[in-house]
């Protein structure tokens, strides 16, 4: 089982809950994906309809909420969120996210870091999105970040784990969980993801945007334990010459 | 009196509270956090908080997000 904090989870599939056409289809995916840990922004209340209420659909004793500060453009906006969602009853579980380029939407890593300090001091439970460097995350685990969430690709690209080659240093440097964040397109990426080792993967716009995000969340779901059994069962190293797979010996008969 | 509330201007009555401001809004005050200029708001502060003119208040809240 996965153990994030002092937490522990099942299922190795968080999702994010952004971008979705309803209330109701946000709520039958959650149930499809079997996540139990799901991630939410913090906004200001539209006044001219404040019946839109996500916490209507959402059960804070079944999911493990992860708010996130998403954007956030430096450590202080970050800090800001931080505590806002501490004070909104989510207990002491941050997504720390800072992204000063919105085009981009790449993390800053230094502010990524200081916000780290900070808040783990604070007495939160950190986990950081961060580019796929190697270095940072052993910075951040140093600083008590409780994972680190290296991104796949851009935040909402859908391009997959283009990032593979440096999340495989990642994962065999971490002593903290390792958490693929952002950009995987597919189930097959989340595959690939967990095949390497990671703990664990967080999905949004993948599902949200399918054409059937419920079906999509089970496929999700589905790929998510299949690459984490394929790693755990330990995968046949790759030759680049080719070995039978029928044995070569009992064929004489054939061989006049 | 005026108070700012998300940026907008507010009528409200003297000796109003938080708690039933946030509640004429049509807001469920268990699902929505507050700072009060600049400052946050614990839960248990809504029912005694009375606003005051000039107060500039954030009324935050989740909302779907990756």
């Amino acid at each position: 089982m996965l153990k994030i904090s002092d937490r522990t989870f099942r299922s190795r599939l968080f999702l994010g809950t952004g971008k979705f056409s309803s209330a109701d289809i946000l709520r039958k995916t959650i149930e499809a994906s079997g996540c139990e840990m799901i991630t939410v922004a913090l906004r200001r209340v539209d006044l001219n309809d404040p019946a839109d209420d996500i916490m209507q659909v959402l059960d804070r004793n079944k999911y493990l909420f992860l708010p996130n500060t998403s954007g956030a453009r430096d450590a202080k906006e970050a800090i800001r969120l931080a505590r806002l969602a501490r004070a909104a009853g989510s207990g002491d579980w941050l997504k720390l996210e800072v992204t000063p380029d919105p085009r981009t939407l790449l993390p800053d890593p230094v502010e990524t870091l200081k916000a780290t300090e900070e808040l783990v001091k604070e007495g939160f439970i950190v986990l950081p999105y961060i580019n796929a460097d190697p270095i940072l995350a052993l910075r951040l685990q140093d600083a008590g970040a409780a994972a680190v969430m290296p991104l796949g690709a851009p935040i909402g690209t859908n391009l997959g784990l283009i990032t593979r080659f440096q999340v495989e240093i990642i994962i065999d440097q971490a002593r903290v969980p390792v958490v693929i964040d952002a950009g995987l397109g597919a189930p097959s990426d989340a595959s690939l993801a967990m095949e390497i080792g990671a703990d664990a993967v967080l999905v949004n716009t993948a599902i949200s945007i399918a054409g059937d995000p419920v079906k999509m969340a089970a496929a999700f779901a589905g790929a998510v334990e299949a690459g984490r059994a394929a790693y755990e069962a330990g995968l046949g190293r790759k030759s680049s010459e080719a070995s039978a797979s029928s044995p070569l010996a009992g064929l004489d008969f054939i061989k006049g | 009196m005026k108070i700012t509330v998300n940026g907008e201007t507010k009528e409200i009555t003297p000796e109003t509270t938080l708690v039933s401001f946030i509640r004429d809004m049509d807001l469920n005050p268990d699902n929505v956090v507050v700072e009060c200029n600049g400052k946050i708001i614990k839960r248990d502060e809504y029912d005694s908080l009375v606003l005051q003119e000039g107060n500039v208040l954030e009324l935050i809240r989740f909302v779907g997000g990756g």
